[in-house]
């Protein structure tokens, strides 16, 4: 709650404005691209330029202002639940692809094998269909060739492994970082950064196996669909987790955080956490059962 | 007011168009959302009287079947994603920071954003009308595989869903965060205003849905471009999941677009009563079991799909319980009127009409939750009828009695009693005029989202068209008056209204630029 008239307001401010024309930009130069312009691809690349210009001077801003001493615990406060409240909405995010996942292997493609309200729909258009996950064949319509499933105990559990110890050597930087340990916080920073490389690395190995010996893609049925819209989802926030990482690791070389003071170490960590649980989910759901 | 505050040239704002573009003050972005819902308003209404203008008579008259369908698209997007929505944010960033006595929004930049995207957004949706193939047509729900058909227009409305949708999702993170970290002292959450209280609720539906249906629209996109099979049976998908995945978004969706009413309904009963609020507590209790509730109800959009007997009769039920706390909160109301001292200005007009109007739409709500007798009304004028009482009467009736109630301590000018009035008699008389007939005619079976209809549905849709020219009309007189009161007008005082409670009315009319630099002191 307030105690006093200090909390800081940032007066007018540019940045929005360059970000939602970034934004609008990026999205009609795609949707062009969609549509087969010539153009759209160029539209498309201005605007992600004007995203990541954007991004890099409104975080810039609000750096020098945290350097400069401008935020109160109050202010505090509300970065953190502005990063907490995030991440709910990226798990509920995350919740429509599982739920999809869910749904599909619950009741869809049962009802399509026959079971319950779904025998007619067996018998009049698919009477061969016998339905078994995980797929092997894209589904009963057989819209494209078939297809071999992405096993769990090969790639998928070492990436399990180097996710999972990547929160390991986070948890021991921010412990350095509270104990004023600079050296043992750049290094665990260091060691996340270069987990989370690794892991993009073997997702990108996957990735060609399953396109080149699997014959497994987007349109390998629901099967290729869940597994590549939830895997290839968490890819991009482990991308974008680790250029994170490589920002409050290069300022933590440059020297800023204080054991008082990191609240945005605390919110890459967390986010890097949320990271990891959702890869937790993938592997279960998506791999191993 | 600290040095820091000082230093940062507060009371100078840039002036001219850098102001508005550049603001990260909740009071220019609340007048910008209220504004840029009054143009959107009116350009949704346009598209409402194309609707009514083919639906006045039997048989084609001005347009084509596929920009009819466009029409009802269009004018659902715009009223809920460019009407309701922002103007209930803009109400949320004028008063909540005034209500709670802190000094502005937790992130007032973010602010800025959540307020810019959406004229970008729906211009981007709006160029759809131009496009090869049309604006989108499937209607608001975006059903597959009728939408994968869309044309070019397609990826522009994904996109533009996913703008809205990072607006919104921002706008209530901003809200949350200001409700539970910018009270002044001994503001408790049991203090706050229930205008508060119901938008910190609507804020958490917020964040929880915006995402699910961001994710389904994905799904949409990538199913058309990208070769998933997602709502594709031949590829071992379900067009029908994508119904589930809407609609678990949409059900807490129709609840973000009425609960912040029940909060302004709560503030301006207890005025005109002059009586404190009935059972403030019951009040914040029956917002969160609706919330929850919102949450679990989602298939009774979905009754004539083919659901499993266990699922119709679950979620029929689930969908009756909405009426318990629903019922608290209209029993509240009206027991805070009981013995009042009433008199009755335009916003406590709004506000009775709205309690009167919004129980009808509920009760048909109630029928429309029996799945039995939703075979029958499924897809019908009786839909359409059920929601347009519980979104015109009801959350555009309450965001107008809003405007009424705080204009005075807005603009610092009282409005015209005689203008409000008439333009409250012939919404209300209008609205109905409207809407009740298509009660009947959805009753007797005729469909929703078709330009042409059999003969016997001739008189009611005349009716209605006559019904909606006129509440279109009537809605010049707010605009006119809205203007006329911001130019100048008799002084407001402070308090504005007799039975007026709340930090609000402590502020001069208008207020400072700034609120609260230094906290009040809450008793």
């Amino acid at each position: 709650m307030s105690e006093s008239g200090s909390y800081y307001i940032p007066h007018g401010s540019k940045w929005p404005i360059i970000a939602t024309v970034g934004v609008c930009t990026s999205m009609v130069g795609g949707s062009s691209l969609l549509n087969g312009s010539d153009i759209g691809k160029y539209i498309l690349f201005a605007g992600l330029a004007i995203v990541v210009f954007m991004i890099v001077g409104w975080f810039s801003t609000v750096i020098s202002e945290s350097e400069d001493g401008l935020y109160d615990s109050q202010v505090d406060s509300s970065f953190r639940m502005g990063m907490i409240w995030f991440i709910f909405s990226e798990v509920m995010f995350f919740a429509a692809f599982f739920g999809a996942l869910y749904y599909v292997r619950a009741y869809s493609l049962p009802w399509l094998g026959g079971e319950g309200s779904g025998l007619a729909t067996n018998t009049f258009l698919w009477p061969e269909y016998e339905a078994i996950w995980p797929l092997t064949g894209n589904g009963p319509g057989e819209i494209g060739g078939d297809f071999k499933t992405m096993g769990a105990w090969g790639l998928p559990a070492i990436n399990t492994a180097i996710l999972l110890t990547s929160g390991v050597t986070l948890t021991w930087a921010h412990h350095a970082l509270k104990e004023m340990k600079r050296m043992q916080l750049i290094i665990g920073l260091g060691l996340t950064v270069a987990l989370g490389i690794i892991f993009m690395y073997l997702q990108a190995l996957e990735y060609g196996h399953a396109f080149n010996d699997l014959n497994l893609n987007m349109g390998s049925g629901i099967y290729g669909s869940t597994f590549f819209m939830l895997t290839g989802f968490h890819g991009f926030h482990v991308t974008i987790g680790t250029i994170m990482l490589m920002v409050i690791l290069g300022r933590s070389i440059y020297g800023h955080f204080n054991p008082k003071n990191h609240f945005a170490f605390e919110a890459v960590a967390w986010y890097w956490h949320f990271v990891d649980v959702v890869w937790l989910g993938l592997f279960i759901f998506v791999y191993w059962i | 007011m600290s040095s820091v505050v000082k230093d940062t040239h507060h009371e100078e704002h840039p002036s001219g168009i850098m102001r508005w573009i550049t603001t990260t003050n909740h009071k220019d972005i609340g007048t910008l959302y209220l504004w840029f819902a009054m143009i959107m308003f009116f350009i949704g209404g346009l598209m409402a009287l194309v609707i009514r203008s083919e639906l006045f008579q039997p048989g084609l008259q001005f347009v084509d079947p596929q920009f009819f369908n466009s029409m009802t698209t269009m004018h659902a997007l715009v009223m809920i994603f460019g009407v309701v929505m922002p103007a209930f944010t803009g109400l949320a960033n004028w008063m909540i920071p005034i209500m709670i006595g802190g000094p502005d929004m937790a992130l007032p930049r973010m602010n800025n954003w959540s307020f810019w995207i959406m004229p970008f957004a729906f211009s981007m949706l709006l160029s759809t009308l131009w496009m090869d193939g049309g604006a989108p047509a499937g209607g608001w729900t975006l059903y597959p595989p009728l939408s994968l058909q869309t044309g070019d227009a397609f990826p522009f409305l994904i996109f533009a869903i996913h703008f809205m949708g990072l607006s919104s999702i921002m706008g209530a993170i901003n809200i949350v965060a200001t409700i539970l970290n910018m009270r002044a002292p001994g503001m408790t959450l049991m203090k706050m205003p229930l205008f508060v209280w119901t938008w910190l609720i609507t804020a958490f539906l917020l964040i929880a849905v915006m995402p699910v249906l961001a994710g389904g629209v994905t799904m949409l996109l990538t199913d058309k471009f990208f070769g998933t099979s997602f709502f594709n049976a031949a590829g071992g998908g379900d067009p029908v999941m994508f119904q589930h995945i809407f609609w678990f978004f949409g059900h807490p969706e129709v609840y973000i677009l009425i609960l912040p009413s029940f909060g302004v309904v709560s503030a301006i009963i207890p005025t005109f009563a002059r009586k404190p609020l009935f059972g403030y507590s019951s009040m914040v209790y029956a917002t969160a079991s609706i919330a929850f509730l919102s949450f679990i109800v989602w298939a009774h959009h979905m009754f004539t799909v083919g659901m499993p007997l266990a699922g119709e009769v679950f979620f029929m039920f689930a969908t009756m319980l909405i009426a318990v706390p629903t019922g608290v909160k209209v029993f509240n109301w009206v027991t805070t009127m009981w013995k009042g001292a009433m008199t009755f200005e335009t916003p406590m007009l709004f506000a009775i009409g709205f309690i009167i109007m919004f129980t009808i739409g509920g009760f048909s709500g109630l029928m429309l939750a029996i799945t039995p007798a939703d075979f029958q009304y499924h897809d019908t004028y009786f839909v359409v009828a059920h929601f347009h009482y519980v979104l015109v009467p009801g959350s555009i009736f309450a965001i107008m009695a809003a405007c009424y109630f705080w204009l005075p301590k807005w603009t610092g000018n009282m409005y015209s009693e005689t203008l409000g009035k008439a333009h409250f008699w012939l919404s209300t008389f209008f609205v109905n005029l409207t809407f009740f007939p298509m009660h009947f005619v959805g009753l007797a079976g005729m469909p929703r989202r078709i330009p042409d209809y059999s003969l016997q549905f001739a008189d009611y849709n005349m009716i209605a068209s006559i019904g909606a020219f006129g509440f279109g009309f009537a809605q010049l007189i707010f605009l006119y008056l809205i203007i006329k009161t911001i130019k100048g007008g008799v002084k407001a005082t402070d308090k504005v209204w007799e039975g007026a409670e709340g930090l609000e009315w402590t502020l001069s009319s208008p207020p400072p630029y700034h609120s609260f630099n230094t906290p009040p002191v809450i008793k």
